[in-house]
């Protein structure tokens, strides 16, 4: 029942819209401290960014940024609960105040950051649009595409993307638009399509969820830039700066090579300045985003640092197995960079 | 707010004046509703101006940027939000139009056949009543799509009919007409042929009023609507150029194709109401009193005419005032066309553009009035029939 539940948010957003007094907004660190755990919302099931596992604990590179947000808000990686949404829900949600942040492999754009009332943090993965098909088709390349039969998830970049591309290619294709990224997947293996596109990573993703995963193959043309980060509502700095200096912090701490395993070390015994500063053993730069001084220990030592992150959901350590290429940190030849904390 | 004239009171003090009274009242409740209203509105106004959600109908001039799957006008994706909306909502009324007319049709005979004294039809009748309205309409739509989906065979080993018409799991491509040389005199011809059959038919009805003696009507009219436009196609050449779909790369080219999606929404739509509606002919049928029948059996009509002449007509005071709810839930059960990428108007506008451009408000309360003015307009037309029909007291 998605499209009622879409409709249903839209005029939850309306009333919620309609009926709050101008004036008394109330921040939404004070509304999470109130309540004692982040809501946040992610995807309803892509594998490595965010899904349920077999016990029904949900795993994913989208779902360890919310579990840093409150690990850095609690001090507790736990206190945090997920909504899973379709691509349609997911800015209604955000905007109606259902959830506090939206970490749902969701693309940074000009008029997603500016028209909507919303406010991207950063980027947790650069990711590029790409296509995968059945090996029977014999297809090598996008541009031999003319005529397919496209499945897309409804209100994405995706969808754009896709008519950009076969329009400036001068190709022709017939669109099969579905809600949720499953009901691609099931529609390409019947074959009412005859390619899937998205996000690289998801083709990925998706493709293990497939009955033989070796007949399709992704093709090497990828033809957006797709930058995936979590959003916040526009309008509350305060919420804005926690979840953008998390994932500063994760990056950072990757940097300094601070992980899991020695967090606790190197905050005790770390001569560092840099190591210092951003564990707290240095200064208190916890007390202005009003978090706690040892705000990142706890959160390196529940969640781990990005790269512990980026291996463990979608890298070498996970069924995926994707590289680290433009996800690397920006001094081994990839475009992750934070600034400094000082 | 009538009240009973009477004597003027002798001394009428306002505030007991029952007229003023009342209209005091009446405009306090107004000027309440439109405060609440006005509130409501500027307050939402405000709000989105605070959080910095665009807001307003500019962006039905947006270029909207994505494909469509089914599109009954020329659509491409460089058109407006506006067109997207026309798109959908044509997409909404052809599934309306023709999950009506089937349902009607299916209802009619299965509500007809529930009270045949056939043992074994009325049983199947019942069977069907039974099981398909007591399933929800998601899960028979779901049902429909995905069983069409499994048995269809790819494009490339396609069901064919001669090499004009392909049946595969991407639709059903049939060819499609285009005029030719001989296509005005096809149509003066078939127009013809129309006009003679309503003349014939006034004239059959004239005579059966005056001498009782019925005219086989049905069979002439077929008759004149063959011979007549045949001629003119003898005469002036074929009328219409046929595309016949082709199979190139991956899939069918040219010609007309039926998507599964409509074919398993109009299906499960028309399937799903239908049961509803033979309930309700069933029960207009037994509402009419039994001599009725009993009657025209002894003026000597066989039992179809029996049906057709004297017990419908009766029935269908009946019928019509639930029947219209019927179409009503058909045209909004629709909606649910989202859930299996049927490109309705809730699919595309208040699905895909209201999140390409985030204004829910303004999508949501366009499609809510849309869903209204539909639904109204299918109770005016029923009233209207419904008021034609109705008993008339002498």
């Amino acid at each position: 029942m998605k499209p009622v539940r879409t409709a249903a948010l839209s005029i939850l957003a309306a009333t919620t819209l309609g009926l709050s007094s101008h004036a008394s907004a109330g921040t939404t660190l004070d509304a999470v401290m109130k309540k004692g755990y982040v809501q946040c919302g992610v995807s309803d099931g892509l594998p490595g960014f965010s899904f349920t596992d077999a016990q029904g604990n949900y795993k994913g590179i989208d779902v360890d940024v919310c579990r840093a947000v409150a690990a850095a808000v609690f001090g507790d990686a736990s206190k945090v609960r997920f909504t899973p949404l379709t691509a349609k829900e997911r800015f209604t949600a955000l905007q109606s105040g259902e959830v506090d942040v939206l970490s749902r492999n969701t693309t940074w754009t000009s008029s997603r950051d500016s028209g909507m009332g919303l406010h991207f943090a950063g980027v947790t993965y650069y990711d590029g649009q790409g296509f995968l098909v059945n090996k029977k088709l014999g297809v090598k390349s996008a541009k031999e595409l003319d005529g397919a039969a496209v499945c897309i998830q409804a209100g994405t970049t995706t969808e754009l993307n896709l008519a950009d591309y076969f329009r400036s290619s001068g190709m022709k294709y017939t669109p099969i638009t579905y809600d949720k990224s499953d009901e691609t997947i099931v529609a390409l293996e019947a074959g009412r399509c005859d390619v899937l596109t998205s996000d690289q990573s998801q083709l990925y993703a998706q493709r293990i969820k497939l009955a033989n995963p070796e007949d399709y193959v992704v093709l090497p043309e990828v033809i957006s830039k797709e930058p995936l980060g979590p959003l916040v509502r526009q309008g509350d700095d305060e919420w804005f700066n926690i979840v953008r200096w998390t994932l500063f912090a994760l990056l950072n701490a990757e940097e300094a090579g601070i992980s899991s395993a020695n967090v606790e070390k190197e905050a005790a015994s770390s001569t560092n300045p840099d190591v210092r500063r951003l564990l707290g053993a240095d200064g208190d730069y916890g007390k202005d985003l009003k978090v706690s001084k040892d705000w990142v220990v706890n959160m390196v030592k529940q969640v781990g640092n990005y790269g512990e992150m980026f291996e463990r959901n979608v890298g070498m350590g996970s069924e995926l197995k994707i590289a680290r290429g433009q996800n690397a940190l920006w001094n081994a030849g990839g475009l992750q960079y934070a600034p400094p904390v000082r | 707010m009538h009240t009973p004239a009477s004597s003027p009171p002798p001394r009428a003090s306002m505030l007991n004046d029952p007229k003023v009274r009342g209209l005091v009242f009446q405009v306090l409740a107004i000027a309440t509703v439109i405060a609440i209203g006005w509130y409501l509105f500027d307050n939402t106004q405000t709000n989105l101006a605070q959080r910095g959600i665009t807001s307003g109908f500019d962006f039905l001039d947006r270029s909207a940027g994505f494909g469509i799957l089914q599109a009954l006008i020329p659509y491409t994706e460089s058109d407006t939000y506006g067109r997207v909306f026309l798109v959908g909502l044509l997409n909404t009324l052809l599934v309306a139009v023709l999950g009506i007319v089937l349902a009607t049709m299916i209802g009619f005979i299965v509500g007809i056949a529930r009270l045949s004294p056939n043992w074994l039809i009325s049983r199947l009748a019942a069977i069907y009543i039974e099981i398909f309205r007591n399933i929800p309409p998601l899960l028979q739509i779901f049902f429909w799509y995905f069983a069409v989906l499994r048995a269809m065979p790819p494009p490339r080993d396609s069901h064919a009919v001669g090499d004009a018409i392909f049946l595969n799991i991407r639709g059903l491509y049939l060819p499609s007409p285009s005029a030719a040389d001989g296509f005005w005199a096809f149509v003066t011809a078939l127009a013809l042929a129309i006009l003679a059959c309503v003349v014939l038919a006034r004239w059959a009805k004239a005579r059966r009023e005056a001498t009782g003696q019925a005219f086989p009507l049905l069979a002439a009219c077929i008759a004149l609507l063959v011979v007549v436009p045949a001629a003119a196609i003898g005469l002036a050449g074929t009328p219409l150029h046929w595309s016949v779909p082709v199979l190139t790369g991956f899939n069918f080219r040219g010609g007309w194709v039926v998507i599964p999606e409509l074919v398993a929404l109009t299906v499960a739509l028309s399937i799903y109401t239908a049961a509803f509606i033979a309930e309700i002919v069933r029960s207009g049928i037994q509402a009419v009193s039994h001599g009725q029948t009993e009657a025209a059996r002894s003026l000597g009509l066989r039992p179809g005419p029996t049906l057709r002449l004297v017990i419908l007509p009766q029935a269908m005071r009946v019928i019509i005032p639930p029947l219209t709810s019927q179409y009503l839930n058909l045209v909004k059960n629709s909606s649910l066309a989202a859930a299996i990428g049927y490109p309705d108007l809730v699919s595309v506008f208040a699905g895909t553009a209201l999140n390409q451009t985030g204004q829910a408000i303004e999508t949501i309360a366009i499609t809510m009035s849309v869903y209204l003015a539909i639904s109204l307009a299918i109770s005016i037309l029923m009233n209207i029939y419904n008021k034609r029909i109705a008993l008339v007291e002498r």
